[in-house]
């Protein structure tokens, strides 16, 4: 008699999992669908003008034929500019946030003022640099590019940092302090090695992210079609290239803006995975 | 002392509970064997006397019982404190308990013998003795089972008591012997049944300072009265 | 030839090597002990002697890990923990407000409940609190190691591998590095956190046979919820309850004849 209800009620069980499951299954094909697209795309289009041309000759005039060389190397310094810029600073914020105002009200607002960074439109950012850097000096430079992509770039690594450091147990900072250690080089000796990976990878998905920014570039570095290696003259780099290419008329810009996408995609894709790899790697 | 908790695990508990039920249960053993022993000495009852050399073997199965469940207890319960000394004492007092078996058996056996020869005098300080004797072995079984060590005390103070009977007894006996050759082997005989008995006041006593050091933690300050001096008794004839 | 032989045996035993002599007694003066508005400590008083091992016993919460962290400051850590009293070390009152914590640290070690190996390798965990204090040669440095992991029992069975990660070591081997990084160090006092409740029970002997030989020089105080424990390596025992001192004496009385009937009824397992 309890048997039969027991298994009625086990059948209506499965019944309701397999509906539960179906619709979960439906909305992940849903998401990934448009992902596949998008990629897809990307690599169908692009993969036609990725050739050596594409790192080796600069960007044309319209109607000719060139590359990108101009625009990646400017992209290259202007991220590096960022991550000069952005990984020191947010690595101490974040370690200052962890070790010493831990527990604080401080702390609680830095870092509620660090997630509303973060999540901040980075054409916001772009305009700030603009008024803060491109104004007074009167010019777009790599400078300002710089400058805007370390502040989007500060609160990935603050808030990375910060999380994986409080993750580190308290009792091996006890552990290094009942050694007769300073707390500063408890800190550096102990902590930083502890929370590496965590730090490491926080810097990734940093730099993976400030890679694809195309609005703070705008209104700070803009656009160079020549060579230059000084971050003081206005600077080309991938995406507002991407971004002007596209908008044009012309074939020869449009299929390098399809490239250039590739080479993007394919440079965050390899970040995400060497971040997510160190992570893995520290479990 | 009995109002103390109780243990957390229950078992321990009830297994602390069966270690000293199966020392009362042996002390009751022994108190009838001594009982009995007496008895057959006195009545000059046969069938008494050897009721008590059976019984010998169920004293000693009982020893080994308690033993083998006090090793257990100090393997699995890892005792402390007062339930370790409990344990540990319930092992003396068992062998204390076992001796008195045996003692007892030896009087009956004597008792035996005994019955052959008949006897010019009466028994009374023997008697007495036995009475004695019992009374406290009676009185210490009890404190072990209530865990009493005042009443304890109580008995460790009155073996003198005993001692003092025997002492008279051994000038009584040598006495008769001296003047009859005839009663030597009888008054022999009576001779180590007054020892015997006085052997079981002194393990009495024994179980007696087990048990106070079981229950305070300390042993019985300073020397037990002892009273036997018939060590020293010299005895001699009227004549010189 | 006999001075040869005796300049070798001096080159053994470098300078590096503590010596004997460094162990301190601890006196514990009306200590109290408060968490904010809690009183965590009430009045203890107690005195710890030197190369002795002094256990600390009772229920969670009794205050026996706090009275630890009393003895090394590191309840400094943490804000709004304040200890009023009087500890003296050899003498010195810790708890004065001038004291450098960081040599105090230096003079009493600690070893904690889990193994806190740091992420670095077996050498440099050793290294580490040495080069805080001292300043050695390279040699003397190696010296040093290697008589801290020998006292620790643990020189034979990392002596190969010592530029390897210190997280890879066991639980036990761990904990032992723990307690070679505190010795290495030369401190007069080790403070132990029950050092042992993560470990298997193997381990857990091995730890406590270095207890017993590292109290020839050390003065060692251990907490421990492991009353087996404590009566197989203190050679005093202290039991604490509600943040007093119910009862101090050695361990042989203390486990076979207490005399408070609280410490009674916690030894023997009555709490109710």
């Amino acid at each position: 008699m309890s048997s039969a209800r027991a298994r009625a009620l086990h059948r209506r069980r499965r019944v309701v999992n397999l509906l539960g499951l179906g619709a979960a299954t439906l909305a992940t094909l849903f998401g990934l669908v448009w992902l596949v697209w998008i990629l897809g795309t990307t690599l169908w289009n692009g993969a036609g003008a990725f050739d050596a041309k594409l790192f080796t000759e600069m960007t044309p005039p319209p109607g000719e034929a060139g590359g990108l060389l101009n625009a990646i190397v400017g992209s290259a310094i202007i991220i590096a500019l960022g991550i000069a810029f952005g990984t020191p600073v947010g690595v101490m914020a974040g370690t200052h946030l962890a070790e010493y105002a831990h527990g604080t009200a401080l702390a609680e607002v830095i870092r509620f003022v660090n997630d509303i960074l973060l999540s901040a439109p980075s054409i916001v950012i772009g305009l700030f640099v603009y008024a803060l850097v491109v104004q007074p000096t009167g010019h777009f430079s790599g400078w300002a590019g710089g400058v805007a992509l370390a502040l989007v770039m500060l609160p990935v690594v603050v808030r990375t940092s910060d999380e994986t450091m409080r993750l580190v147990p308290a009792t091996l900072r006890e552990a290094a302090l009942a050694l007769g250690a300073p707390k500063w080089r408890m800190i550096v000796r102990v902590v930083w090695p502890a929370a590496r990976t965590g730090i490491v990878t926080g810097i990734l998905l940093g730099i993976a992210r400030i890679s694809g920014e195309t609005a703070p570039l705008l209104f700070t570095a803009l656009n160079n079609q020549y060579w230059t290696v000084n971050p003081a003259n206005p600077m080309a780099n991938i995406p507002v290239v991407i971004f002007q290419f596209a908008l044009s008329p012309y074939d020869q810009w449009h299929s390098l803006a399809w490239a250039g996408a590739l080479l993007m995609t394919l440079v965050v894709l390899v970040l995400s995975v060497g971040a997510r790899a160190a992570l893995r790697r520290r479990g | 002392m009995a109002d103390v908790a109780g243990h957390i695990v229950k078992s321990y508990e009830q297994e602390l509970a069966r270690l000293r039920s199966l020392i009362t249960e042996m002390g009751g053993m022994v108190e009838s064997q001594v009982a009995m022993a007496s008895e057959a000495v006195l009545g000059r009852d046969e069938t008494v006397a050897a009721r008590v050399v059976e019984a010998d073997p169920k004293v000693d199965a009982l020893e080994q019982e308690v033993q083998q469940f006090v090793i257990r207890l100090l393997a699995l319960r890892q005792p402390m404190a007062q339930d370790l000394r409990f344990i540990v004492a319930s092992l003396k007092i068992t062998s204390d308990l076992e001796r008195i078996g045996d003692y007892a058996a030896n009087v009956a056996k004597r008792s035996l013998v005994l019955h052959q020869f008949s006897l010019p005098f009466t028994l009374t300080g023997l008697a007495n003795m036995a009475r004695l004797v019992q009374e406290h072995l009676k009185e210490v079984i009890d404190a072990v089972g209530n865990n009493d060590a005042e009443a304890a005390v109580e008995v460790w103070r009155s073996d003198e008591g005993v001692d003092q009977i025997y002492n008279a007894l051994f000038r009584e006996l040598i006495t008769y012997m001296m003047e009859d050759p005839r009663s030597i082997t009888p008054c022999t005989h009576l001779l180590f049944i007054a020892k015997n008995l006085e052997r079981i006041g002194d393990h009495a006593t024994n179980v007696a300072e087990t048990l106070y050091y079981a229950v305070k933690g300390e042993t019985l300050a300073g020397v037990r009265p002892k009273g036997d001096t018939s060590a020293y008794a010299v005895v001699r004839p009227a004549s010189e | 030839m006999a001075d040869q032989v005796a300049a070798e045996q001096r080159s053994e035993t470098p300078a590096s090597t503590p010596d004997a002599s460094a162990a301190a007694q601890i006196a514990i003066r009306n200590l109290e002990f408060l968490y904010g508005g809690n009183r965590a400590l009430k009045g203890i008083t107690l005195d710890i002697p030197a190369r002795q091992v002094t256990a600390m016993i009772g229920p969670s919460g009794c205050g026996k890990s706090t009275l630890l962290r009393v003895l090394n400051r590191m309840y400094d850590l943490y804000p709004g923990q304040r200890a009023i009293g009087e500890v003296m070390i050899d003498g010195q009152d810790i708890l004065a407000p001038d004291v450098d914590l960081n040599d105090l640290r230096s003079r009493v070690g600690m070893v904690f409940q889990k193994p806190t190996p740091f992420p670095m390798s077996i050498y440099d965990n050793i290294a580490f609190g040495v080069k805080l204090h001292e300043r050695l040669s390279k040699a003397a440095l190696d010296e040093r190691v290697e008589w801290s992991l020998t006292r620790a029992a643990l020189w034979d069975e990392v002596r190969d591998r010592l530029g390897a990660s210190a997280t890879g070591l066991s639980g036990g081997q761990q904990q032992r590095l723990c307690i070679a990084r505190t010795i290495a160090v030369r401190p007069e006092v080790i403070l132990l956190d029950e050092p042992t409740s993560a470990l298997d029970p193997i381990s857990t002997l091995r730890i406590e046979e270095l207890i017993d030989e590292l109290k020839r020089d050390f003065t060692i105080v251990i907490v421990t919820h492991n009353m087996q424990q404590a009566a197989r390596c203190a050679d005093r025992v202290a039991f604490f309850y509600l943040g007093e001192l119910v009862e101090v004496g050695p361990a042989a009385q203390m486990f076979t004849a207490p005399r408070e009937r609280r410490t009674q009824e916690y030894i023997t397992g009555r709490f109710g």
